[in-house]
């Protein structure tokens, strides 16, 4: 500890120098929480997805509707604790630029089956009061400014409705939060509202989610429900919640692997740099460190006081870098208008980050340490 | 000595010295081409999706749907209703009738080849007139579907997706069981990714009773486009939306486009923040160690105007070094990269190839020389401004 001082002179040897070094650990690391940010988002909440929930689809594909009958019959299997259904409605609000989740629930067992979806339990009551009742995310109410007590005109792009068309009116009743990760872009409207109003696809649902009293029992329960409905008019294929959303996320590609590519070749690069500079500052401290040795500091102390000095840059660097990323991702959001509703930095990659900063730390002062350790004093002193 | 001769002089001097500084200016180079190389990368999937979208449209077509609709996923039109749009003015009408062709349009789940996970992949009903609505279809393997069959051609871009759609292989789904009899290819376009079914029995397979999505009309020329959208719109007998093809597709193509248009020059910019940072290093080492040099050289009257030039100089040769190893780096490794991914109007896979065009390259490059310019500029004004005495005196 004491020589920290030592260290720190050594650092501002090159104000510019050093400064620019921490400017580029800064950078990439900034840049390390938005990839693992955007990573986080394309995949779905899948950390979220309950091993417990189930999710029954039309066996052709999502796309193919349910009837409303399979309800009853799904909870009549033991192990069964709650089923309830969603139904995609796929409206916008104005433009179809204006494009967000809309989906028809039955909204007491909804929240019921996603106790990490929070909604206040008045507004919930003046949702079951209100037929035309709708509760949107937080994220969504803010992206359109809308309040409770509003009048949305939603676009149906698939049920049009009986008597007013394209257009279906909604009451804004509340808005829902949820804990970190949970997407706060949806628009939660009533299935009784949807089936009394549209004009094709009466007494059909989208898909249904069935809460398991055992999720270790979760695969016999899936193939229990497809082996009810087989060779049915309308035959499903279950899976669970999880493995349902890691599908979907699979379908638009490796965003994953391609993120982590990037990363690769930033960091490797700033390696780079950090190390260039590192080894420049002992060439050039070399007479210096020479008679720090004739003064009796070991090769020891030599490497750590070399080591120590590009771990303070790494550190200081890639910290503020990554704690700019969080307070990005934390206040500015999704700059991509509720493209990527879950928007993220996982706790997890915070870890991988500092992990990451002490690793660059060590590895681009290591060659140089160890140049600076093995210095000759007499051929060191008589070089200058 | 005229100052041109000059800046020559000290620039010769510049660069002749890199190889004493190889290690620096390696860092400099690697630093930029590994920023060329990931703007290049990223923008060609944008290109190449772009270019699978728009290509999938052609100029003298118009797609129907019901009004409303956003795409033909969420779109429908009774069979009477397909009746009257083929009756609308501006068809290309031929022996059979006119050229348009009422089309359902679904997903069917497909193993994806990479993965093996269950994917989104279009399937369209398709009617006889189908090949001459899209003239640019042909069959390159196999057959044409025979009608009234569960036969099915795909795409050449379906097939090398996902697995199993190998012709004479079946795919199974749900109760019906498809042959697939043929390939076709339609010039690299978005509907390469689609496995194309008669209309008829994919009405009965999803249960759509005697329904289309959308109808695809050929149109005796662009121009004809307003009649015929007049027509339709005017028609009481009728509820629908007309819009011309390309349009359709380009619009489609928007939402992801953006979406990698912006992560992917965010990610630059930052990273290119980086890389200045890098270079502004490199320059910066470069100057301290010619101290001497340049000093000596002012001393002898050289002005300070071709110190500051050859010290840009030499940032820029190091960045077009950069930039065109980036570039080629971009195009070897990433240029015709097939790939698929979800379009987000239909949730249904569309496959495409990254594609590193001309333009591209030389964004990239003009990056990178941006990039080397702005490293230079600092260094080359502390080597402008060093004082003659001071560093004569410096090591």
């Amino acid at each position: 500890m004491k020589y920290l001082p030592l260290v720190w002179r050594s650092l501002w040897r090159r104000k510019i120098r050093t400064i620019f070094t921490l400017l580029s650990i800064f950078v990439a690391f900034l840049l390390f929480g938005l990839l693992m940010t955007i990573r986080a988002a394309f995949s779905f909440g899948v950390d979220l997805a309950g091993l417990d929930r189930l999710m029954v689809i039309h066996k052709i594909n999502i796309i193919m509707p349910l009837p409303i009958a399979y309800q009853g019959r799904l909870q009549t299997v033991p192990g069964v604790e709650s089923v309830t259904h969603n139904t995609w409605f796929g409206g916008f609000f104005r433009e179809p630029s204006n494009f967000f989740a809309t989906i028809a629930v039955e909204p007491e067992p909804y929240f019921g089956m996603y106790p990490e979806v929070h909604l206040p339990p008045e507004q919930m009551k003046a949702w079951l009061a209100d037929r035309q009742g709708a509760v949107v995310g937080i994220d969504l109410a803010d992206r359109f400014g809308w309040k409770i007590g509003d009048r949305i005109p939603i676009q149906a792009t698939i049920y049009p409705h009986k008597t007013t068309g394209n257009t279906w009116q909604f009451n804004l009743v509340g808005t829902y939060d949820g804990e970190p990760g949970v997407d706060k872009t949806n628009f939660f409207f009533r299935y009784d509202y949807l089936d009394e109003g549209r004009q094709i696809g009466e007494g059909l649902v989208g898909w249904y989610v069935v809460k398991i009293a055992d999720a270790s029992r979760s695969l016999q329960m899936a193939a229990s429900f497809d082996e009810m409905f087989a060779n049915s008019p309308a035959e499903t294929r279950t899976t669970t919640e999880k493995g349902f959303i890691d599908g979907f996320a699979k379908q638009i590609g490796d965003i994953g692997s391609i993120m982590i590519a990037i990363l690769v070749a930033v960091l490797f690069t700033i390696l780079l740099v950090v190390g260039n500079t590192m080894a420049q500052a002992v060439r050039e401290r070399t007479s210096e460190l020479a008679v720090l040795k004739t003064l009796g500091f070991s090769d020891g102390k030599i490497l750590t006081l070399v080591l120590v000095e590009s771990l303070l840059i790494a550190v200081v660097g890639g910290g503020a870098g990554l704690l700019l990323s969080w307070a990005v991702v934390h206040f500015v959001g999704d700059p991509t208008n509720g493209l990527l509703p879950i928007f993220v930095l996982p706790g997890r990659d915070l870890v991988v980050g500092i992990v990451l900063m002490g690793l660059v730390g060590i590895l681009a002062g290591l060659l140089p340490a160890t140049s600076a350790m093995r210095i000759k004093i007499t051929d060191a002193l008589r070089k200058a | 000595m005229s100052w041109l001769t000059q800046i020559g002089a000290v620039t010769w001097l510049n660069l002749r010295t890199i190889p004493q500084r190889l290690g620096s200016s390696a860092v400099a180079i690697v630093g930029i081409a590994g920023v060329v190389i990931v703007f290049v990368a990223v923008l060609s999937m944008a290109e190449g999706f772009y270019a699978a979208m728009r290509g999938a449209g052609s100029a003298d077509r118009a797609l129907v749907m019901r009004s409303g609709a956003s795409d033909e996923m969420t779109s429908g039109l009774g069979g009477p209703e397909t009746d009257i749009i083929k009756q609308a003015p501006g068809i290309v009408r031929a022996d059979q009738g006119a050229l348009a062709s009422a089309e359902l349009f679904v997903i069917i789940d497909v193993p994806k080849r990479t993965t093996l996970t269950p994917a989104n992949v279009p399937m369209r009903g398709i009617e006889p007139s189908t090949f001459q609505v899209r003239r640019e279809a042909r069959i390159v393997e196999g057959r044409m579907l025979q009608f009234g069959t569960n036969e099915i051609i795909v795409g050449r871009a379906a097939e090398r997706q996902f697995a199993g759609l190998s012709v004479g292989s079946q795919v199974r789904s749900g109760q019906i069981v498809w042959t697939v009899v043929g390939v076709f290819d339609t010039g690299g376009s978005v509907s390469e990714t689609e496995i194309w079914c008669d209309a008829r029995v994919l009405q009965g397979a999803y249960r759509r009773g005697n329904s289309y999505q959308s109808v695809l009309a050929r149109l005796e020329s662009p121009a004809s486009y307003n009649a015929f959208k007049d027509w339709l719109t005017a028609n009481p007998q009728v509820n629908v939306s007309v819009r011309p093809e390309v349009e359709y597709y380009t619009a489609q193509s928007i939402t992801l486009t953006n979406l990698i248009r912006t992560v992917g020059f965010g990610i630059a910019t930052l990273m290119g923040i980086g890389a200045v940072f890098g270079a502004v290093l490199t320059m910066y080492t470069a100057v301290a160690t010619r101290t001497r040099e340049i000093a000596t050289l002012r001393a002898l009257g050289f002005n300070t105007f071709s110190v500051v030039v050859s010290v840009l100089a030499e940032a820029l040769g190091l960045a077009a070094i950069g930039g065109v190893i980036g570039g080629i780096v971009a195009y070897v490794a990433f240029n015709g990269y097939q790939t698929s991914t979800m379009n987000w109007q239909t949730f249904s896979q569309v496959a495409f190839a990254f594609a590193v065009t001309p333009a591209l390259l030389v964004q990239g490059l003009v990056y990178a020389l941006v990039m080397g310019l702005i490293g230079g500029l600092l260094p080359a004004i502390r080597a402008a401004r060093l004082p003659i005495s001071a560093a004569l005196r410096e090591l």
